[in-house]
């Protein structure tokens, strides 16, 4: 067995971190736009507006149903095809569209039985005071939902991060797609794709420190 | 202030409220009486449409509001006119005592907030709660929760107070320090509906006293007449069985 080539990995990492800034951007823009679909998608859903609620369940069906991949070569390969104005459209914002709609069908569900745990009184209460659909939704209930949906939230938003790396299949050199050009270049491949899983690795972890920062946060507010 | 006229709820094919007749006038305290699920707080839960009744109207000011057909203006007009306080309090738990209070009036009645903020704290006051404006609802004991609750119905500023069984849910050790607030709030003529189990309470505040049986109102009259006096065999049963 050969020895690990450490002075190339040493010098692979400010490399790659210069891409890093790309992944997490491509994940954060996704991740709020998919909370926000998800939040609506979840409001239709459990208000059961007539027509919305079932284009609601279709498309999370659709989304949840098929692979990521699979959806993003939809995107960014397939509808050029039929609406020949869309060949504008990057990698990194197909990227970003597949990952929202992706994600926000997953979102949508945990935020929805999140919607429905919060006690029957805070709606009643709400409403009895006057308040709109909206308002009580805005201000009464969803930040009681995403007390309990906080933790899924995170562990979507830690494999959101990882998913981007599907983004170099549509020739976006993020993290994954400069890392794919290194080794191509230095044929040492374990080497680059180690550092590459350490970096993703080190990025999981430290947001994971911060989930355990928000959820003691939150239980503060509302326990004794 | 309002009528109600032949007021009808069916739950799942069973009627919980029978063709309701009742007028409530302005400055008025009424206690309604009677066994377990009679529709007494049913009726409460009607007149804030927390419930759509199946048949009736409401007239409000001689404006007459058919309740199957009331318009969402309609609903939400009587919403803010009528301040519910709930068995359970129903404190918004996501908000602290303060913003509790003053919720309704910044969100709904368009209030500025620093307004509402300075009513809020006011009312605190007056309830013995200032210590407590920045707690949230789970560290406050029941009594203290209910008395928020009471709060929050003060700050309306709505004509109707629908009191649904305000000290069924609390401790024995809590009960007074409700009942002696609510009795202070009616003692302002505030315009109150409540359903009540406490007798002696509903005695004291009561103008008029309803007897409720099988959706129906079965008698009423001054507490002094119902509690001394009833007419109706059932009323004289109901009282026997609780006094």
């Amino acid at each position: 067995m050969r020895a690990l080539d450490l002075d190339y990995m040493l010098g692979l990492l400010p490399v790659l971190l210069k891409y890093l800034p790309l992944t997490l951007g491509m994940a954060s823009v996704s991740m709020v736009l998919a909370l926000i679909l998800a939040s609506l998608f979840a409001i239709i859903r459990v208000v059961r507006f007539p027509v919305l609620d079932w284009v609601t369940r279709l498309f999370i069906s659709f989304f949840r149903g098929t692979p990521l991949l699979v959806q993003l070569f939809l995107f960014y390969y397939g509808l050029p095809q039929l609406f020949p104005s869309l060949t504008l459209i990057d990698g990194i914002s197909a990227a970003i569209i597949g990952l929202t709609l992706h994600f926000s069908a997953y979102m949508a569900e945990s935020i929805r039985a999140a919607i429905l745990g919060v006690d029957r009184s805070q709606w009643e209460a709400s409403k009895s005071i006057g308040m709109s659909t909206g308002q009580m939704m805005r201000r009464i209930i969803l930040p009681q939902a995403a007390r309990v949906a906080a933790p899924t939230l995170i562990n979507y938003f830690i494999d959101l991060i990882k998913s981007t790396s599907l983004a170099f299949t549509l020739g976006v050199t993020e993290l994954m797609g400069a890392a794919q050009k290194e080794a191509a270049g230095s044929f040492l491949y374990f080497e680059t794709f180690i550092v590459v899983a350490v970096l993703y690795w080190l990025v999981v972890e430290s947001l994971a420190f911060v989930q355990s920062q928000i959820e003691n946060r939150l239980s503060k507010a509302v326990s004794r | 202030m309002i009528q109600i006229r032949g007021l009808t709820k069916i739950y799942n094919g069973v009627p919980v409220l029978n063709g309701i007749d009742l007028d409530i006038k302005k400055g008025e305290r009424i206690a309604i009486i009677g066994p377990s699920g009679t529709g007494k707080s049913t009726l409460l839960r009607c007149l804030n449409f927390l419930e759509t009744p199946e048949k009736g109207e409401y007239i409000l000011d001689g404006k007459m509001i058919d309740v199957q057909k009331a318009k969402a203006a309609q609903i939400k007009e009587m919403r803010l006119r009528t301040a519910f306080i709930f068995q359970n309090y129903a404190l918004f738990a996501n908000k602290t005592a303060r913003d509790n209070i003053a919720e309704g009036l910044i969100t709904v009645r368009g209030v500025a907030k620093e307004r509402a903020l300075e009513r809020a704290d006011h009312i605190l006051q007056d309830i013995g709660l200032a210590d407590k404006a920045d707690a949230y609802p789970a560290s406050l004991s029941g009594g203290q929760q209910q008395r928020v609750g009471i709060g929050r119905a003060m700050a309306s500023d709505a004509e109707l107070m629908l009191v649904d069984e305000p000290t069924s849910a609390l401790d024995p050790e809590w009960v007074d320090e409700v009942l002696q607030l609510l009795t202070r709030v009616a003692q302002a003529h505030q315009t109150m509906l409540i359903v009540t189990h406490e007798m002696a309470f509903a005695k004291e505040i009561a103008d008029r006293v309803l007897f409720m049986e099988g959706g129906r109102i079965v008698e009423q009259g001054p507490p002094e007449k119902i509690f001394t006096n009833p007419e109706d065999p059932r009323t004289r049963s109901f009282l026997r069985k609780i006094l």
